[in-house]
């Protein structure tokens, strides 16, 4: 079959789908969707359609970025626009099968937005939502549209279509597309792609490999599983475009064993692409032959750096080397290898399909495209967006993200994960690209953004990060396995209260010798958190150290519980939940927490009726309490004399 | 009293079918499903973990004499990876997720609840091999978190105060 015939058959598919009158329910069915139980959507809805005998078609796709309103369901009835709805229980789909496909009530109360041609009443355009509205879909093309287990659904969406370019022209001419594009790397350091690719294509040997790195390790980022789980035909058919261009016959997806689902559709996709005749020999028709081979991670950080990501390929220990030789030049079992993060190969094929003109009007000068970032934390809208480079943080936390939850203060913004750094509020008028991301002394990483609000301890966040990287340095080299254990034993004493006057400094000359020093670049960049929180909240770090007190009531060695004896009425729920049985009372008599045999899990204050608020968390304060359990209406009468009102 | 060295030490023995290994063939099947190739050794071991729930002794033995590669260095990649795992587990595997967007929500309130209830640590198995306790760095739906995985099972906005409920319903 020729191109052109797979692609008209892929298209009168599609048209067959959308002319038909039966109603088409789309449920969001990624990872994020099924942590948030749409699987028994799912069942619910396939079993209110049996009970009414209604015969819908039904499509399970990827993510559609909205993860905070998961799961989403999206009902197309002929002749409408699609209707999608947000916070989904097996209960409102139930309604909404009845309200909606039954009565022809689109329940505008329970939808998000509507997508596609045509409006409905009361319910706004999905994608002049606020969290949609600035962003821009190039690699997220696809996600939440198509069914990522159908290829004739990518097909149908100008998939492939980048190839069918790619292999009538020269791979030179392929390699210049992308340097029109001005593509950088999306896993993190920026190389621009095109020059990679040149290096590879010009090195010395005739067998070479390309690599797609999924090892998505940093965590607090999904962008990667996101994309394998609802589109991986866009990142499969960047490989080829990308092997076609470098001259490469053989490939590896390396994807951590952590996205079980992720490896599940890939493999899907690679037995469809061998049936087209995507994949083996001959591709296409043409002299061009490549064959993909998913290799799984065994759970190590650091194999998301590409030279222990190939000893882990071949079998081995996955530990870093030194570079040179760059994998360019000798890669996988020596020969000259190219590899590219899974965002960067899924924008390739959209360059291919629409031209690098197109993706370079995106962007900054530099930083040209868009991006994509997963937004997590302490933020409303939380989920996986794609912004065009140089929108600034304020406009991702407060315009997409929708701000901060419970009217709490913003504090700071993680990105980079463990390899980069906090930023302030200072910052948030920042724009996204590399260089002022690695200017203010983060970097833009694959694309995790942490919100923290007030009630986030940098200390504590600098603790957090550096027992992640101590725990995953691999050894090979002095700098980052003694130092990062050194960094963290002081972070751990400061966050316990014993910090001493000089660690600060101790810590900022450490945290240089592990930055400057180390092998790789987890060693290279594992102080980047530490080096940031201190930049810019060296308060924190001087309260824990001088006045013993974590500001943000974070840190546990250096908080207490207590229950105030004035607004306790006895009431038992906290003494009853305490896990440690810290808390004497009873029935009216007010509490009291043992401070000593208190593990401060804080679960009296999360159980405490909020019409009585009578447990507080604080740090360097003392809160007198009784002695004993003394009756309620006693602490009553003690309060209104304190307060001389009587 | 050799065999009562405690953590993950092995020994040589004295060839694969020694008593008490009764998944010889198993551990054959699957060497043989990679043909023996050595770069396939990481694969290889995830397999038998996948079916044996764990590597025993005995099985990093097989792969070492049957693929003829070191045992030294068999045991160096089952080191490595965290995913390996030396020791028996329970049952039913509960993995913790303690990624930034979990952790800044309450992850280790949440695990430590668990810790509690189970009374183990994480990275242990209950006495009755039920359940086993074990922290990811990020399972990727940090939108939700925190989140623990149970078998497979994702709870996603999970509390303290779940988490009796949650591992009652477990045999």
């Amino acid at each position: 079959m020729t191109f052109d015939e797979i692609r008209r058959r892929a298209i009168s598919e599609r048209e067959a789908l959308e002319a038909s009158e039966k109603p088409h329910i789309f449920i969001g069915t990624a990872t994020c969707g099924r942590s948030a139980g749409a699987l028994a959507v799912r069942e619910a809805i396939k079993a209110e359609l049996e009970r009414r005998r209604i015969d819908a078609i039904i499509t399970e796709v990827g993510c559609i970025g909205l993860c905070y309103a998961e799961p989403l369901v999206d009902i197309t009835k002929s002749g409408r626009p699609r209707i999608c709805y947000g916070n989904v229980t097996p209960e409102i789909a139930t309604q909404l099968i009845e309200d909606y496909i039954v009565n022809d009530n689109p329940r505008p109360d329970l939808a998000l937005g509507t997508i596609g041609d045509g409006s409905i009443e009361g319910i706004p355009k999905f994608f002049d939502l606020a969290v949609l509205k600035p962003q821009v879909r190039i690699s997220l093309r696809n996600c939440g549209f198509i069914d990522p287990e159908n290829i004739n659904h990518y097909i149908a969406r100008d998939g492939y279509s980048g190839l069918a370019k790619a292999l009538g022209v020269s791979p030179k001419a392929v390699i210049d597309e992308v340097w029109k594009s001005g593509l950088r790397g999306r896993g993190g350091a920026g190389f621009p792609t095109a020059r990679k690719w040149e290096f590879c294509r010009s090195a010395v040997g005739k067998e070479k490999y390309i690599i797609c790195n999924a090892d998505e390790g940093d965590p607090g980022a999904f962008m990667d599983r996101d994309l394998l789980e609802g589109d991986p035909h866009s990142v499969l058919e960047g490989m080829l475009i990308g092997a076609y261009a470098i001259g490469a016959a053989e490939g590896y997806i390396y994807c951590r064993a952590e996205y079980p689902l992720a490896i599940a559709r890939l493999n899907i996709a690679l037995r469809q692409m061998r049936e087209y005749g995507l994949l083996g020999d001959s591709i296409l028709g043409s002299d061009f032959s490549f064959d993909i081979r998913i290799k799984e991670g065994a759970g190590a950080f650091v194999c998301g750096e590409e030279t222990a990501l190939m000893m882990s390929i071949e079998g081995k220990r996955g530990m870093p080397r030194s570079r040179p030789p760059f994998p360019a030049i000798s890669g996988l079992w020596g020969k000259p290898t190219n590899i590219n993060n899974v965002e960067t190969w899924a924008d390739v094929s959209a360059i291919l399909q629409r031209g690098g003109e197109w993706f370079a009007s995106y962007g900054t000068e530099k930083s040209k495209g868009t991006k994509n970032f997963s937004l997590a934390g302490k933020v409303r809208c939380t989920g996986l967006i794609e912004v065009p480079m140089g929108i600034t943080i304020r406009q991702i936390v407060y315009g997409i993200g929708g701000g901060i939850p419970g009217d709490k203060k913003f504090k700071g913004v993680q990105t980079g994960g463990p390899s980069g750094g906090c930023l302030p509020a200072s910052a948030l008028d920042l724009p996204v690209d590399y260089e002022s991301l690695t200017a203010a002394g983060s970097i833009m990483g694959s694309g995790g953004m942490i919100v923290m609000d007030e009630d986030t301890c940098m200390v504590d966040m600098a603790r957090y990060f550096l027992t992640f990287t101590q725990a995953e340095s691999c050894g090979k080299c002095v700098p980052c396995r003694v130092g990062t254990r050194q960094m963290l034993d002081i972070l751990e004493r400061v966050s316990k209260g014993d910090g001493e006057p000089d660690d600060i400094e101790k810590l900022e000359k450490l945290a240089i010798t592990v930055r400057d020093c180390s092998l790789c670049a987890l060693g290279g960049t594992a102080p980047n958190p530490v080096l940031t929180t201190i930049r810019y909240f060296r308060d924190e770090y001087e309260a824990h150290i001088n006045e013993k007190r974590c500001p943000a009531l974070v840190c546990k060695a250096l908080i207490s519980y207590y229950i105030l004896p004035e607004k306790c009425e006895g009431c038992g729920i906290c003494l009853r939940d305490c896990p440690v049985e810290a808390i004497s009372g009873g029935k009216r008599m007010v509490h009291i927490i043992d401070q000593d045999r208190c593990i401060k899990c804080g679960t009296c204050l999360d159980v405490c009726p909020p019409r009585f608020s009578a447990v507080v968390k604080v740090s360097g304060q003392h809160i007198t309490v009784p002695e004993k359990p003394i009756p309620v209406i006693m602490s009553k009468e003690e309060r209104v004399k304190g307060n001389g009102n009587h | 009293m050799n065999e009562k060295r405690p953590g993950p030490v092995l020994e040589r023995s004295e060839g694969i079918e020694h008593a008490g290994f009764k998944d010889t063939q198993e551990v054959a099947a699957i060497i043989d499903k990679y043909k023996g190739e050595i770069g396939q050794l990481i694969s290889i071991l995830q397999d038998i973990q996948a079916k044996l729930y764990y590597l025993p002794k005995e099985a990093l033995v097989q792969v070492s004499e049957t693929m003829g590669i070191p045992l030294s260095r068999v045991y160096s990649v089952a080191t490595f990876f965290k995913a390996f795992s030396l020791k028996p587990r329970g049952r039913h595997m509960i993995n913790v997720c303690l990624g930034t967007a979990c952790h800044v929500r309450g992850a280790s309130k949440l695990l430590e609840q668990i810790e509690r209830s189970l009374k183990i640590s994480r990275g242990e198995t209950t006495g009755d091999f039920k359940f086993t306790l074990e922290t990811l760095n990020c399972m990727g739906c940090c939108a939700l978190g925190p989140v623990v995985r149970i078998d497979g099972r994702y709870f996603g906005q999970m509390s303290a105060g779940k988490v009796d409920l949650i591992l009652n319903k477990y045999e």
